[in-house]
């Protein structure tokens, strides 16, 4: 599904690539963390794969197309292929729960009565059913992240990626996050998930591929956190 | 993208930028209004040359017993040299259309009647003024024709033109125009800066929601449209407002006062509003399409 060869990136006035020579393979439906220290290149990576960079070398192939070659008009086509969740939520503010869910449909140009299916049908899959009125600031941050991840899935995108999803909240409600994941990922979507939480990361023993100084320093199955320093 | 959620967003973007979509009308509307005002100056100076150039006649005045011009020599016009003259004049049709005479007694009453309010009125005689052939033309742009073949010729005064004296009203009025549109211009430039600039702080403004639109996959279109759409409609108003106002000042100024004060002269009116209206109205978009179109490629990189 996504697919990098030999890639790195040199970000320019950088003295060091951000990534080195990357090599990775994530099949259909995997559920990977990408861990490593801050800098290690986790962002740099998911940023290829939606081509808000481009590689200064090597492919990166996400679901069958060169990401590299691909012209700036079919940007929107890939990206609607991922959805994206942040560590910051990047809610809109002056919208309600469920007008930021129908957001994500609404710019994409789905009918009134579509969006008005699949957005409670999601609410209630991320557990908000009940909250779409909500203005985002009168919810936890837990709550929050359940909107943003609610907003990229209504397009039931096969790929998610997820930039320290956790980074903000409590060790209890990151949990509750990646089990959510965990059953989207379950449908058949495909996750990367950056993060430099150990206890989840040992908790959910997935796949873990461990970048250091921008380049993969181990890539195991049902990994843990810190096992290959 | 659905056209609800369009307009939507236009409203928002509008209704959040309220003070700087006003001014980008009020700057429309003052352009665009100088601009239709240039244009309808240009049209009254055709209108106008239409009208003259209808009436405009070449004056060959003849030798009075009074006359003072050189040709003359203090001789009278003879009754042969007229009709040798008068000869002549039918044998250049068709560049002259009509021929007329006007003698010393009719001279002296259109001059009583023109200057009927005028004490110059009571100090003039008959033959003050010599008689006089007043030639009208098929072409009048061909006037010096006639000019230089009654120039000094047996018992000719003088060849006036008229052409002389409307060209300077023309000068006057083409320099109004060019002051008037030269005033749009640098109005149209102050709209286009205004244009840019504000969709320079819109998109400023918006950038959490363009980011989202970016990531979820929407198109350049939908994401860049409602920028252009609220400046074209800002303009759309602000042309609205011009054209009404170059109506109203058809309609209340020139119709009422300079129309009734010179019902002799042919004056631009609210028709011709309207014959501009879309010229203007085009002028305008186009300014604003390109001008938003541009900015967005520069500051709303997708």
């Amino acid at each position: 599904m996504i697919r990098f060869e030999n890639v790195s990136k040199v970000y320019p006035r950088s003295t060091r690539p951000a990534l080195s020579e990357v090599s990775l393979d994530v099949e259909r439906g995997e559920f990977v963390f990408v861990v490593g220290a801050s800098g290690s290149g986790k962002s740099t990576l998911l940023r290829l794969v939606l081509k808000e960079e481009n590689a200064t070398q090597g492919t990166v192939l996400v679901a069958g197309q060169q990401v590299g070659r691909l012209p700036q008009r079919k940007v929107p086509r890939l990206r609607r292929e991922i959805g994206t969740v942040f560590q910051d939520f990047r809610l809109l503010p002056n919208k309600t729960v469920y007008q930021n869910v129908a957001f994500a449909l609404q710019v994409l140009g789905r009918s009134a009565h579509a969006i008005r299916q699949v957005v409670p049908e999601t609410l209630e899959m991320v557990g908000l059913e009940g909250k779409e009125k909500r203005m985002p600031h009168e919810l936890s941050g837990g709550e929050q992240q359940r909107v943003a991840i609610a907003r990229a899935f209504v397009n039931k995108p096969p790929i998610l990626l997820c930039d320290e999803p956790t980074g903000n909240l409590d060790p209890t409600t990151s949990l509750d996050i990646v089990r959510l994941l965990d059953r989207i990922n379950r449908t058949g979507t495909t996750i990367v998930m950056a993060t430099h939480d150990d206890d989840i990361v040992n908790q959910l023993r997935k796949r873990v591929v461990e970048l250091k100084n921008g380049q993969v320093i181990r890539d195991e199955n049902k990994g843990v956190y810190g096992s290959g320093g | 993208m659905r056209l609800q959620f369009l307009l939507s967003e236009i409203w928002t973007g509008l209704r959040r930028n309220l003070s700087i979509a006003v001014s980008v009308i009020l700057v429309t509307t003052v352009s665009l209004y100088l601009l239709g005002l240039g244009l309808l100056f240009q049209r009254e100076v055709d209108t106008l040359k239409g009208y003259w150039y209808d009436r405009i006649q070449v004056s060959i005045f003849l030798c009075g017993e009074n006359s003072a011009d050189a040709n003359c020599a203090g001789k009278a016009v003879t009754d042969a040299q007229k009709a040798d003259l008068k000869d002549q004049l039918e044998q250049m049709k068709p560049l002259v259309k009509n021929i007329y005479y006007e003698s010393e007694q009719q001279a002296f009453d259109r001059f009583q009647d023109q200057f009927r309010n005028s004490p110059l009125a009571g100090n003039i005689r008959v033959g003050d003024i010599p008689p006089s052939y007043r030639v009208q033309l098929n072409d009048p742009t061909k006037y010096d024709v006639v000019v230089s073949a009654f120039e000094g010729a047996p018992g000719v005064g003088r060849v006036q033109d008229q052409q002389k004296t409307l060209d300077k009203l023309f000068t006057v009025m083409n320099g109004i125009t060019i002051a008037a549109l030269g005033l749009a211009l640098i109005m149209i430039i102050c709209a286009v800066l205004l244009m840019a600039t504000t969709i320079r702080q819109a998109a400023f403004s918006r950038r959490r929601e363009t980011g989202i639109m970016k990531l979820v996959g929407a198109s350049n279109l939908t994401i860049r449209l409602p920028f252009v759409m609220e400046i074209v409609l800002a303009t759309l108003v602000g042309s609205a407002t011009a054209i009404g106002l170059l109506w109203a000042t058809m309609h209340y100024l020139v119709a009422p006062y300079i129309a009734q004060a010179q019902p002799d002269v042919a004056l631009v009116g609210e028709s011709d509003v309207w014959v501009i209206a879309p010229l203007l109205g085009g002028v305008m978009l186009a300014v604003a399409i390109l001008t938003s179109w541009a900015t967005i490629r520069r500051y709303l990189r997708v």
